[in-house]
């Protein structure tokens, strides 16, 4: 049987995503450019029993969602760069209390206001370093309408799984975007939902780190009854200031996805015999990719690799690259974020050259052959 | 026979971290016993809070219960009545946290009618971060950062609770022990936002500061002080000058925003 296509806005690719995914509650604040998420998922979630609630803010937003999550529900909030900034506070709550969610940043410029419909990639070390204190962070960065969709449910299954908030972060323009989607079957992919505790409900505790690095998450309104709280806690979720109990915590909640194997995921095009290589992600990828191919005719040795996962960093491939490479060049719409890692990671095995643009148009594939050409 | 508190609190999670002479032990125990007289049951309650003395509540009780950040207690448990409409929900918190960082949560909560009980423990002050005013501190108190006397006026949380839609609202103090457990039985059964305002007091960066030189001279302020709704019908503007009402100051039936989106559900599943 032939799949169903639509042509769809990544935003709304980003809705179908959360319902393939099993979501069942959406928590938001009108924002541009990420409102559609909302809009679609105020009309689709009631028609499966889900729900659908607009709250008073963006930090309402979230907390409502790490609510509804608690519950045992698949959640889901959509912002923008100010709404994040607001949600930092939660999204912190929901890194130490362990609380699945995800979190949609459709990226427009900043600081502030900045230009809401124009597009924008400065959130990118905000995912990673937003909220206060150590933490795990996970980031996905689609950079088409049928990835929004695919990503959105790798999002949700990834929130589930290592029981954290996890972000999707995409500029406006793919946001935006009309595109071809096809919609895949149910079962196309995979869909994983939180491990239930296996104990009985009087030997239950939420962070018991006897089942691994990501113990168990029971519902309220179950037989397990528990206590969450923000406060650094021991493995019963009771607040403690027992140094060796706070460490302990304190590091299996960061090294549950930094053992990870299973969360990175990159493209790379024409890499293998390539000189120069163009770290690129979102919209800007496809820039690059444009400028690779353009570049290949000319017979320059370029090749492109696209971070799907920019957090936790890519740091071996990166490494590599590195070594093979002449030059890495990043384009960022930014003034410089992801090149930091970049250069951190590389060592100074070879020469990093950065473009950015930040004045709300696309960094276009005639920029990046500028640059490439240049350290060439 | 005694009540027996033991049965609804965690073993091994006492002693609280209450001063001696502070009425949120009072609440407390008054919550309980509503509870208890609402037959609740443990597995389908959730007991919610912010941050501050009064939000370590749940800590100590055996619930669902969940201990969030400062301010946000009423929008978790937002999340939490949508998500499974058939838990019973309760908030408590202190004023600072409920009127001051998280009043647009409380004012949004009550305008929406979400079946949940708000317990606020209304000592007028910042307690655990060491005596700040907080917006119910009284005008020309003294606090840590009101040496001079408080310049800011005050809000009156239940007035507050009525102007934003809740659908019961009711006050009542430390010093009226009884009365918090009749009060908060009626809230719970209420359907709809019930907001029960319990006044009390924080002798430790309170008290100390403006002259009250014992924990009962200030539960005798409160005693003095309240004015039950019945006996307030009867007396002059001039004799309630400086008192403050006590029993159930509003209730009304509303729709209840959990009720009014199953109609949603019901709609767009084409019923």
């Amino acid at each position: 049987m032939a799949k169903k296509v639509a042509l769809l806005q990544g935003n709304e690719a980003c809705a179908q995503g959360a319902l393939y995914a099993g979501c069942t509650f959406f928590g938001g604040y009108p924002i541009t450019p990420s409102t559609e998420v909302a809009e679609v998922l105020s009309i689709e979630l009631p028609k499966i029993g889900g729900k659908f609630i607009q709250m008073e803010d963006e930090i309402g937003a979230m907390a409502s969602v790490i609510g509804a999550s608690l519950t045992g529900a698949k959640v889901l909030t959509a912002t923008s760069g100010p709404g994040v900034s607001l949600k930092q506070e939660l999204i912190g709550y929901a890194c130490i209390a362990e609380v699945p969610c995800v979190i949609i940043n459709v990226m427009r410029g900043g600081p502030s206001t900045g230009m809401p419909t124009g597009p924008g990639q400065s959130d990118v070390q905000q995912a990673k370093w937003g909220t206060h204190g150590d933490h795990a962070a996970i980031a996905l960065v689609p950079s088409s309408c049928q990835e929004i969709f695919s990503e959105t449910v790798r999002a949700f299954n990834l929130a589930e799984k290592y029981r954290m908030p996890v972000q999707v972060l995409y500029d406006e323009i793919v946001g935006h975007s009309r595109e071809r989607i096809e919609f895949p079957e149910p079962g196309d992919l995979e869909v994983i939902d939180r491990e239930a505790p296996s104990v009985s409900p009087e030997k239950y505790k939420p962070f018991d780190p006897s089942f691994g690095d990501v113990p168990p998450l029971a519902a309220f309104g179950t037989d397990y009854r528990f206590h969450v709280t923000g406060l650094n806690k021991a493995a019963d979720g009771f607040p403690t200031t027992k140094a060796n109990l706070v460490d302990d915590e304190q590091r299996r909640q960061v090294r549950k996805v930094d053992a990870a194997t299973d969360i990175e995921s990159n493209e790379e095009y024409l890499t293998e015999d390539a000189e120069v290589i163009i770290f690129a992600y979102g919209s800007t990828s496809r820039s690059a990719r444009y400028a690779v191919n353009e570049m290949r005719k000319e017979g320059i040795k370029v090749g492109l690799f696209r971070p799907i996962t920019l957090w936790p960093f890519p740091e071996k491939r990166i490494a590599a690259l590195a070594k093979q490479a002449k030059a890495i060049v990043v384009a960022e719409m930014n003034l410089g974020q992801m090149v930091l890692e970049v250069e951190r990671v590389a060592k100074g095995a070879c020469q990093i050259s950065f473009l950015g643009r930040v004045d709300g148009d696309p960094i276009n594939p005639g920029q990046i052959m500028e640059k490439v050409k240049e350290v060439k | 026979m005694a009540f027996d508190y033991d049965k609804y609190l965690r073993p091994g999670k006492l002693p609280h971290i209450w001063c001696p002479g502070c009425g949120h032990g009072i609440a407390m125990k008054g919550l309980i016993r509503a509870i208890d007289a609402c037959g609740l049951e443990k597995n389908n309650t959730a007991i919610v809070s912010g941050i501050g003395c009064a939000s370590r509540l749940p800590g100590y009780v055996d619930f669902n219960t969940l201990h969030t950040a400062h301010g946000r207690g009423a929008a978790f448990a937002t999340g939490v009545k949508m998500a499974k409409p058939e838990m019973t929900v309760i908030v408590v918190g202190g004023d600072g946290d409920g009127t001051a960082i998280g009043g647009n949560h409380f004012i949004h909560a009550c305008r929406r009618n979400i079946d949940m009980t708000y317990v606020i423990f209304n000592n007028s002050i910042y307690g655990m971060t060491g005596g700040q005013f907080s917006p119910c501190t009284p005008t020309g108190a003294l606090a840590s950062t009101t040496v001079y006397g408080n310049p800011d006026p005050t809000f009156d949380i239940s007035k507050l609770a009525i102007g934003a839609g809740a659908t019961f609202v009711a006050r009542t103090t430390s010093f009226h022990a009884t009365q918090i457990d009749k009060l908060i039985v009626e809230g719970i059964q209420h359907k709809g936002m019930a907001v029960i305002e319990v006044l009390d007091d924080c002798p430790t960066t309170y008290g100390r500061r403006n002259k009250f030189r014992s924990v009962i001279d200030m539960m005798k302020k409160l005693k003095d002080n309240a004015v039950p709704v019945a006996a307030a019908a009867k007396m002059t503007a001039e004799q309630l000058e400086g008192k403050f009402l006590t029993g159930v100051l509003f209730k009304e039936e509303r729709p209840e925003y959990t009720e009014q989106y199953a109609k949603v559900i019901a709609k767009a599943k084409g019923a």
